[in-house]
């Protein structure tokens, strides 16, 4: 009986999840094209439905109709499973994540620690579309993602622990209570005797930003060099779903800065503002889609920086100061919080 | 770093770079070989846009071949235009009624601005900014409307006759230009908070792509990659033609020779060519847009006769033999990408793949011109 | 850049070749308006192909100063003598004198360094003998220029590091602008 009861409870949470995970993936590209369209003086998909609101879909059946090329001398297994590595592990992450104080499917006491270990299967997705794709661009561009994920890693999470150390716990959860209260207690400001937490939000988001291969660290699928990098040879809905896992690991990386820097599920405001005070999904979401918003701004106005000076931010900048900031904190959170 | 890289020998492989590519704009093939991201060669694969233009010039008649001049550069074609009638005109004796000169140089240099537009926005393009192309083009169609009004063209003009020009221009031509340069001065600040100051952009042009003058000197570049490298040349100053002594500019040269002094002198060029416009519409006057006596059919003395123009990317130049005929009895074509792009292969050397890109991106090509 | 020298140069070189003539440049200069009169002396009698000597010609007519037509041998040190002077290269070409049975190599010259100054160096070489110096050693430049006039002329640059189709195919077996070309 109770083990029914979890199996359908089980089953409801995935697929929820499944479709959340799809759905902001396939919506994410509508504002990403609409958004494009509007900083670009132009209107962006306007044909289908309301809006362009119906183009996603008909993207949809358009990738899924179309036929699958596997080119002549892939290696076939890989090939066909890097896009799967792409979007699984994304699926797998929402698994864990708050999207309010009882929102959540699975509340693990290492919810941080689940999500760093299913996102860096991307990277591995990667390597294995642009090593088994045999195409020299696909190549380059793999080099590229493995050398520029590993550079960046490294100072994410020492920022992570930065914040682990001044909450207490790895569970999410734990983390957003932390934070309870209006926009000065949380992470990104210096609270909580984390005196350093704008320059950690600051570093975060920029690793967060080379982490999910997006402009202006977009060096992976660099078109005007690498033509689409490590998808140029995926078509049909092998390339819809590097596209869908790009955008779920948006998604991903913007609910985790929310929950980490940026208050959770509460409300910017003082408890006492009647309405607007009170804590509830739609602040996490709201935070959210800003924050992806943000994303989007980003591209469509910078220019691509090189690989060496990607490297050289991670290597010379953003890993020492990372790690002179995980010391400040900890003394800091020792002495005075 | 780079002679290192160069050093090693056992993991270069070969990129075939086009001839379909984002970044080369057209039909240009790059081989590239490659050690990682190095480049150690690149030699550019010409002619996959050939059309054999200088055949051409020799089995059509001189006014035949008028069209043909739109079809090399296909961004500043007018000057291309200018170049071929002003050297049948110095051929044949032809004196230019002085309104019809003006019209020429308004025209030549609004053309010369919307190419350098779309060189902008191309060029940010190939640096991965999306944006500032969207940006150009809608200035530059203010330019291609401009010109349609007058000419009936957008790209492939063929407005300028031998004596003249096609039909004269209305108040409303001259009037909408100078409308289009105010409009144009209100956005270049904006243009150059949007993507001269931007830190990554500096950061990929400067210092990167060095071209010094000796190089520029021994391959024949000209043009904004001439004057990029701090050589002060530009056929409209060293060797005046047409109305230009008349009129009051500068010729910009930055000497870094960097892909940002190569971006800086194109930008410069824009706000200089508003300054010739300006003046030039001030001063147009009233009067006939054509020779009143232009033979009908065109037999120049026997004898080489050549003419250069500074097109938008560098020194444009016609060797035409004739052999007193109505036709050429040899069209040499000299077009400055040509040449501009002969330098890639020693430059390129030892660069990185992005870097290499920046520096092809700011030497401005424009391939059917390469080809001819 | 000293125009005077690099006149007075580029005639000693010309008449180099020619040592019979001691005064190969005066008679060059009279056959050259001669040649520019053009019309109907010419119809007449076809005038020989131009001597080897050097030119000072009209260049508000003709687009350039000097012309200078020196033997086949000689271009590379021409070359030099332009290259010393800062002098850059702006286009090599060929002309098809089919009834002279000849092939002209012609090099245009400029000066970009401040007063305008054209130089045109030509060679004359015969159409079935058609091998010429290549000047890649002095102008890095003339390489895709000599490439283009191989493909269009079939002219031979001697010494050239990579004389290979560069416009046309790489498998065609014709030059177009050869005036008996008839279409392939």
């Amino acid at each position: 009986m109770d083990l029914g009861i979890n199996v359908i409870e089980m089953l409801l949470y995935l697929v929820a999840i499944i479709g959340f995970a799809a759905i902001n993936a396939a919506y994410l590209v509508w504002v990403e094209r609409k958004g494009a369209g509007h900083i670009q003086r132009r209107t962006g998909p306007k044909e289908v439905g309301p809006y362009g609101l119906l183009q996603p879909l008909a993207d949809g059946a358009k990738l899924m109709s179309k036929q699958l090329i596997i080119p002549a001398g892939v290696d076939k297994p890989l090939f066909m499973v890097a896009p799967l590595l792409a979007m699984v592990p994304a699926v797998m992450i929402f698994v864990t994540i708050p999207f309010s104080e009882n929102l959540v499917a699975r509340d693990i006491n290492i919810g941080l620690l689940v999500i760093f270990a299913f996102a860096s299967v991307n990277v591995l997705s990667l390597l294995m579309g642009g090593w088994a794709s045999r195409n020299k661009y696909a190549v380059i561009s793999a080099a590229r993602a493995v050398s520029q994920n590993v550079a960046y890693e490294i100072p994410l999470l020492v920022m992570t622990i930065t914040i682990v150390l001044v909450s207490g716990s790895l569970n999410l959860r734990e983390i957003v209570f932390s934070q309870a209260g209006a926009f000065w207690h949380w992470n990104w400001l210096p609270t909580n005797g984390n005196f350093l937490g704008p320059i950690t939000f600051i570093m975060f988001f920029i690793c967060y930003l080379a982490e999910t291969n997006r402009a202006p660290f977009d060096l992976g699928e660099a078109e005007s060099e690498l033509i689409a990098g490590f998808h140029t040879e995926y078509g049909s809905m092998g390339f819809g779903l590097f596209f869908m896992g790009e955008y779920a690991n948006i998604v991903i990386g913007s609910a985790l800065i929310v929950i980490l820097f940026l208050g959770g599920w509460y409300s910017p405001f003082p408890e006492v503002v009647p309405f607007l005070g009170s804590a509830g999904v739609w602040w996490f979401l709201l935070k959210m889609y800003l924050l992806i918003w943000l994303v989007v701004l980003i591209r469509w106005t910078f220019p691509r920086v090189t690989l060496w000076s990607l490297l050289n931010l991670s290597w010379k900048i953003l890993i020492p100061f990372s790690l002179f900031n995980l010391l400040a904190s900890a003394g800091l959170v020792k002495f005075l919080g | 770093m780079s002679s290192q890289a160069l050093s090693q020998n056992n993991e270069r492989f070969e990129v075939n770079l086009g001839p379909q590519h984002p970044a080369t704009h057209g039909v240009l093939r790059v081989k590239l070989l490659m050690d990682g991201e190095y480049i150690v060669d690149a030699e550019p694969v010409l002619g996959y846009i050939h059309r054999m233009h200088e055949l051409m010039g020799e089995n059509r008649t001189w006014a035949q071949f008028l069209p043909n001049m739109g079809r090399l550069d296909y961004l500043s074609a007018l000057s291309y235009n200018l170049g071929y009638v002003e050297l049948v005109e110095k051929m044949a004796g032809i004196e230019v009624p002085e309104r019809a000169e003006y019209i020429r140089v308004i025209t030549t240099e609004m053309n010369r601005i919307s190419s350098h537009l779309l060189w902008f926005g191309a060029f940010v393009l190939d640096l991965g900014g999306f944006t500032p192309l969207l940006y150009a083009f809608t200035d530059r169609e203010e330019i291609l409307d401009l010109l349609e009004s007058v000419t009936g063209a957008r790209l492939t003009y063929c407005y300028y006759r031998f004596g003249g020009c096609y039909n004269d221009v209305e108040d409303e031509f001259l009037s909408g230009c100078l409308a289009f340069i105010k409009r144009l001065r209100a956005r270049m600040p904006m243009y150059h908070n949007l993507v001269t100051k931007n830190v990554i952009l500096r950061q990929r042009l400067e210092r990167v792509g060095p071209v010094s003058a000796e190089m520029c000197r021994k391959y024949g570049a000209t043009g904004p990659v001439l004057r990029g490298s701090g050589v002060n040349y530009d056929v409209r100053k060293n060797e005046p033609y047409s109305i230009y002594p008349e009129l009051d500019f500068d010729v910009p040269v930055y000497h870094e020779g960097d892909s940002m002094a190569r971006y800086m002198v194109r930008m410069d060029e824009i706000e200089q060519c508003m300054r010739i416009i300006e003046q030039a519409i001030a001063k147009i006057p009233s009067g006939p847009v054509m020779a009143e006596k232009v033979p009908k059919m065109i037999k120049p003395e026997p004898g080489d006769y050549y003419h250069a123009v500074e097109a938008a990317r560098g020194t444009f130049s016609i060797r035409a033999v004739s052999d007193g005929k109505n036709q050429a009895y040899r069209m040499k074509l000299r077009s400055p990408t040509f040449s501009n792009l002969s330098l890639f292969q020693e430059a390129s050397k030892g660069m990185l793949l992005a870097d290499a890109l920046a520096l092809m991106g700011s030497l401005d090509l424009v391939i059917p011109e390469i080809d001819r | 850049m000293n125009k005077a020298n690099v006149i007075q140069e580029l005639k000693a070189l010309a008449s180099e070749g020619m040592p019979e003539e001691p005064e190969v440049a005066a008679v060059a200069e009279e056959a050259a308006p001669e040649a520019e009169e053009g019309g109907k002396a010419k119809k007449a009698a076809p005038p020989e192909p131009r001597k080897n000597g050097l030119l000072e010609v009209d260049y508000a007519r003709r687009g350039v100063h000097v012309d200078v037509q020196v033997a086949a041998d000689q271009v590379v040190r021409a070359a030099e003598i332009v290259d010393a002077a800062g002098m850059t290269l702006e286009a090599v070409t060929g002309v098809d004198w089919i009834n002279d049975k000849e092939l002209e190599v012609v090099y245009d010259y400029a000066y970009t360094g401040g007063e305008c100054f054209r130089v045109v160096v030509r060679a004359r070489i015969p159409r079935d003998e058609a091998n010429i110096p290549t000047i890649t050693e002095v102008f890095a430049g003339a390489n895709w220029h000599e490439r283009e006039t191989f493909d269009f002329f079939g002219i031979n640059f001697e010494g050239h590091p990579q004389l290979e189709y560069l416009l046309l195919p790489e498998d065609c077996d014709f030059h177009p602008l050869l005036k008996d070309f008839k279409g392939c």
